[in-house]
């Protein structure tokens, strides 16, 4: 046995009862320069953003002839761009319609190919099948297809319908107005399945098989154990995708304006990013509009990050 | 917890902001300029020639955007109200991208508003001709410049919509007039204005290319403002390719805009700045008296700083684009062409209304604009540039040319084109090299 | 916004939503009765249906036309084999994509997964951990457009007077001269990649963070009293417990990194040697009207993921393996 030196406190690396693992880990890295750094880098990360912010507070000829740094030292704030891009946008209702568009175009949006994905993703790790693996590389691989690749021939579909010579497979679906939204919620949640499909294949695949044939012995049919062994393990796994797939269709416009009917069914963000004006002159509301348009993502993502983490600490059933 | 009251802070800073949004109200109608629909358009009795069309819907797309879309729209109100034809306005800035994707798609609006023919014409095959009627009115209301635009193959497919006048010069009057300068009306005299300013301290000139993705544009006013200078015949060949984009002549004509665009001692910055400058910005020199001149289309009107007084006794104000020889008389122009998709009785009113002077007037009146429709007065514009504009573009004595780069296919002009003139202001290629890429990138 | 249109909406998504939990309840009655009948491909089928039906519809069907027009010419009426890839071997521009594209993978994944790996460590159970996570995965809840808003604002340049974005304030502030980043070949290829790892990394961060967190105290402990030191602990313990989560990450953000679109058009449009391959697609085919050479930039996309897909067949073998 070879005679160890006591360290101190601050550099002792053994564990002491009662001592939680970030305390551990924490005292690793010296402690005060860790979380000077920590600081440090999430300051830097922010400043960009919080440079918008300011920006959104300008008049909009401070934006043109000054950098926002400036108003440390000449502060200048004012709401009208803010006041411009709430109240005057065009064809009647406002933002308002617009947000509401995003609403219902995000909800469905989000719903449908988190849950299509789970079910696909257990099928692929939990029921054997020949094929299964090369079935899921397919999959996997579709995530590289790009979208715009993809605009046309789906519009087409939509539009015309699916016709093989003289014989119609699927009709043009004729959708008017509000209800081609229908066609926004089937369009993302294509666009969304296969990075959905990839990710909860991952966590499902982790998933301890033991609890799964225990059930199994129980006599529970794969539906069953989907519904009540699986998916409340995976919830965690549900809600990062759910919110990652929430932050792409709220923020897409591209889908929205494709496959949307027009100025009744644009989203926030078609209109927010119009604000710049025929020829790019109001590019200084960009800031405001761009900042009304982050505010909701935000506020989900700070209600949910929480119950995430916290729901895969709880769901952690490894050890 | 923590964070719980972090998000209820949050919250709270929110609908603070929201709140004293609202407590502001909507802005008050912004922007100089901003008018209401003449009572004569407000008349039912007015529309009556176009028909009753209860319920229906007609879909227009275009480019135009916020404010200017928000004017269009107003002036077509009451058509809507009086036909029962309910308009649906989308703007994209992806004009191009979009068109594809919907006219391929099977989703084409029923009628767009284009604003280069040579994109228009890829769609040929799938728009609706004009008219008889609406042929008629688009002869009453355009010169056959303007209406070869819209034709392809001999068949008027698009009347125009908006019209810019492109061939301005800006300027200050006040210092104009203080220091004893005339506005020039020969090029030779505009090259010694220029000098003279020069002799006298100040930068003749300034200028502005850069315009994020379509960054290059203005240089390719400059050159085709030149070019139509030197003949029009020379401008339609080479809008159309029937002489290479490297003809001697059309080098030349590039190397003689370089006599002020690449001219050190002329333009305010340096040469080299002009590639990074927003043509949005480049003119605000001449306010604090830096630089004397900028060319620019006429709708750099609305783009001063808020409180400039654009007019001709005022703080800016521009002229036209000098001519080669005395007593010619050339504008180049710009606009949209209003195309149809669909063949609905609906859409023929529509376009019917869109060609007709009823339309073009009221729009005249509802926000900053112009129009070559010779049926209007052009004092009904709501601003003095605006006023100068329609004045000279409904004028038949004018010989009006559609901007090149908006004829000659994508691959050049909304692309090979820029880049080569960012080359040659950068310095890093001449007029005979960006000519040679250009023409060596015209797709065959 | 009156009534009518708020009704119009929100009863559209409670005819759309009532409609999906009519379609679940069919697909999981027809699952149950597959199930009792132990036909487990039925069943499996049944749970991969209406996966396969949009993935087919909306995405095989425009891969397969998408390769077959990339041997066609512009507007698709003229075969012309292999003309529009050897353009693409010839063609400055174009070289210079697939080069900038190259750059962009091997760059950016690789940082935003380190560097999101390295500050998930640093503030693991950290005081105030939650508050570092959200302010670097904030980026993530921009929009690639709002982003490049965010970054035009940094990168900004102006010849002369006041510079209006951040970076050349820097420079001015210590005496150099404001450089026009954005034109500037090549740095201006790795500004941009500046933007997406800012916005990865909070991803990378995020999702490591979890992962940590599951990996049991117990073995740390055990390499502790083994007597490792903090560096052996996180190289040969903590991050093999967490490779899956880091292969994750690195294939999402690798994947996103092929895709990437937003910040190359709205930032420099793919001027001054900044184009990559997804940008000079959509390009090619939207703005040019070129179908056949945008066909083609994309069908050199999908040939760029196949080395992931290679490394995610070899670990689904190595992980069937595992589990016998």
């Amino acid at each position: 046995m070879s005679v160890k030196t006591e360290p101190g406190p601050e550099t002792d690396p053994r564990p002491s009862i009662g001592e939680s693992r970030g305390d551990r880990l924490r005292r690793m890295f010296s402690s005060r320069v860790a979380s000077a750094f920590a600081v440090a880098i999430a300051v830097l990360w922010t400043i960009p953003t919080a440079g918008l912010f300011i920006s959104s507070l300008r008049p909009e000829d401070d934006i043109r002839t000054s950098g926002w740094w400036t108003v440390f030292t000449d502060p200048n704030f004012t709401l009208d761009t803010y006041n411009y891009v709430l109240y005057s946008t065009s064809a009647g209702g406002g933002l308002i319609r617009n947000l509401v568009n995003t609403v219902v175009i995000t909800i469905p949006g989000v719903i449908i190919p988190v849950v299509f994905a789970a079910m696909a993703a257990y099928a692929l790790s939990w029921i054997d099948f020949k094929g299964r693996n090369t079935l899921y590389i397919a999959i996997f691989a579709l995530q590289v297809v790009p979208i715009q690749m993809a605009l046309i021939p789906l519009l087409s579909f939509f539009s015309k319908g699916l016709a093989i010579g003289d014989f119609t497979l699927v009709p043009a679906w004729q959708l008017e107005g509000v209800n081609t939204i229908v066609q926004v919620w089937i369009a993302h949640s294509i666009f969304g399945l296969p990075l959905a499909i990839f990710l909860l294949h991952n966590f499902m695949r982790e998933l301890p098989g033991d609890v799964m044939e225990a059930a199994r012995i129980d006599g529970a049919s794969h539906s069953q154990i989907f519904r009540k062994v699986v998916l409340p393990l995976v919830t965690p796994a549900l809600a990062s995708i759910g919110i990652f797939q929430f932050l792409w269709v709220w923020n897409d416009f591209l889908v929205g304006r494709t496959f949307g009917g027009g100025e009744a069914t644009r989203p926030l963000t078609a209109v927010l990013g119009d604000m710049a004006g025929t020829w790019g002159f109001g590019w200084t509301r960009l800031p405001a509009a761009a900042f009304i348009a982050i505010i909701v993502p935000l506020l989900v993502f700070l209600l949910l990050q929480r119950y995430f983490v916290r729901g895969l600490l709880a769901g952690s059933v490894k050890g | 917890m923590s964070n719980t009251r972090r998000l209820m802070c949050l919250a709270a800073a929110t609908s603070a902001l929201a709140l004293a949004a609202t407590a502001c109200g909507a802005p008050e109608e912004e922007g100089e300029g901003r008018g209401e629909v003449p009572d004569a358009a407000q008349d039912c009795a007015n529309y009556e020639e176009f028909g009753s069309y209860e319920g229906e819907t007609v879909s227009i797309f275009g480019s135009i955007r916020d404010t200017e879309a928000d004017e269009m729209v107003e002036a077509w109100s009451y058509f809507e109200e009086c036909t029962g034809i309910t308009i649906e306005y989308e703007g994209s800035g992806e004009f191009e991208a979009d068109m594809k994707v919907r006219v391929d798609g099977g989703n084409a609006p029923s009628i767009a508003l284009f604003p280069q023919p040579g994109l228009m014409a890829n769609y040929a095959d799938s728009l609706v001709p004009a008219s008889e009627e609406v042929s008629a009115r688009a002869t009453e209301g355009w010169s056959e410049d303007w209406l070869n635009y819209g034709t392809i193959d001999g068949t008027l497919y698009a009347p125009p919509n908006s019209a810019n006048a492109k061939s301005f010069i800006w300027y200050s009057p006040s210092f104009f007039s203080e220091s004893g300068y005339e506005v020039p009306t020969t090029w030779d005299d505009l090259i010694a204005l220029s000098d003279q300013i020069a002799a006298d301290g100040v930068m003749p000139w300034c200028a502005g290319f850069e315009s994020g993705g379509a960054t290059g544009w203005p240089g390719t006013d400059w050159i085709e403002d030149i070019v139509l200078r030197e003949g029009t015949d020379l401008y339609d060949q080479w809008a159309n390719h029937e002489i290479p984009f490297n003809d001697p002549q059309i080098v030349e004509a590039i190397e003689k805009a370089g006599s002020v665009v690449t001219n050190e001692d002329y333009i305010y910055n340096g040469v080299d700045t002009i590639s990074s400058t927003p043509f949005q910005e480049a003119g605000y020199p001449i306010l604090d008296g830096e630089c004397a001149m900028y060319r620019m289309a006429s709708f750099y009107g609305a783009m001063w700083p808020a409180d400039t007084n654009v007019a001709e006794d005022g703080d800016v104000f521009a002229f036209q684009f000098p001519e080669q020889n005395e007593g010619d008389n050339t504008m180049l122009v710009g606009g949209e062409f209003v195309a149809a998709f669909s063949d609905s009785e609906a859409t023929e009113a529509t376009r019917q209304f869109l060609a007709s002077e009823l339309y073009h007037n009221a729009r005249l009146q509802t926000g900053p604009w112009s129009t070559a429709h010779q049926g209007v007065d052009p004092n009904n514009a709501t601003t003095p540039i605006n006023v100068l504009a329609t004045e000279i573009l409904t004028d038949p004595a004018v010989t009006v040319r559609f901007d090149a780069s908006d004829i000659m296919p994508g691959e050049v002009g909304a692309s090979s084109f820029w880049t080569g003139v960012i080359q040659w202001v950068d310095g890093s290629k001449n007029a005979q090299q960006i000519a040679d890429d250009i023409e060596n990138s015209w797709p065959q | 916004m009156d009534i009518s249109a708020l009704t119009a909406r929100f009863g559209l998504l409670a005819v759309g939503l009532a409609a999906f939990v009519v379609v679940m309840l069919a697909l999981y009655g027809i699952a149950e009765l597959a199930s009792r009948r132990n036909r487990s491909r039925l069943v499996a089928s049944v749970f991969l249906f209406p996966a396969l039906l949009f993935l087919g519809v909306g995405l095989v069907y425009p891969a397969v036309r998408t390769f077959v027009m990339s041997f066609f010419n512009g507007d698709g009426t003229q075969f012309i084999a292999f003309d529009n890839y050897a353009w693409v071997f010839s063609d400055d521009d174009a070289l210079q994509t697939l080069i900038n594209t190259a750059l962009w993978i091997v760059i950016v994944p690789a940082l935003s997964t380190a560097l999101g790996l390295v500050y998930a460590v640093l503030i693991d159970g950290r005081r105030g951990e939650r508050v570092y996570k959200a302010l670097v995965f904030l980026p993530m809840g921009i929009s690639f457009v709002g982003a490049s808003i965010i970054w035009k604002f940094v990168y900004q340049y102006k010849a002369s007077g006041d510079q209006l974005g951040l970076l050349n304030q820097l420079l001015v502030w210590f005496g150099l001269d404001p450089v026009n980043w954005l034109n500037n070949f090549p740095t201006n290829n790795f500004l941009l990649m500046v933007v997406l790892v800012w916005i990865e990394v909070g991803f990378a961060t995020v999702v490591l963070s979890a992962a940590l967190k599951g990996v049991p105290t117990e073995i740390i402990e055990a390499a502790r009293i083994d007597g490792a030191n903090p560096s052996q602990i996180f190289w040969n313990v903590t991050v093999p417990s967490i490779r899956s989560a880091i292969v994750v990450v690195a294939v999402t953000v690798f994947i996103a990194t092929l895709k990437l679109f937003d910040i190359v058009r709205a930032m420099t449009g793919g001027h001054h040697g900044t184009d990559v391959l997804a940008h000079n697609m959509w390009d090619q085919a939207f703005r040019l009207g070129n179908d056949g050479r945008g066909a083609t930039m994309a069908v050199l996309l999908f040939a760029l993921v196949i080395p992931v897909v290679i490394y995610q067949v070899r670990n689904i073998r190595r992980q069937e393996l595992e589990a016998r």
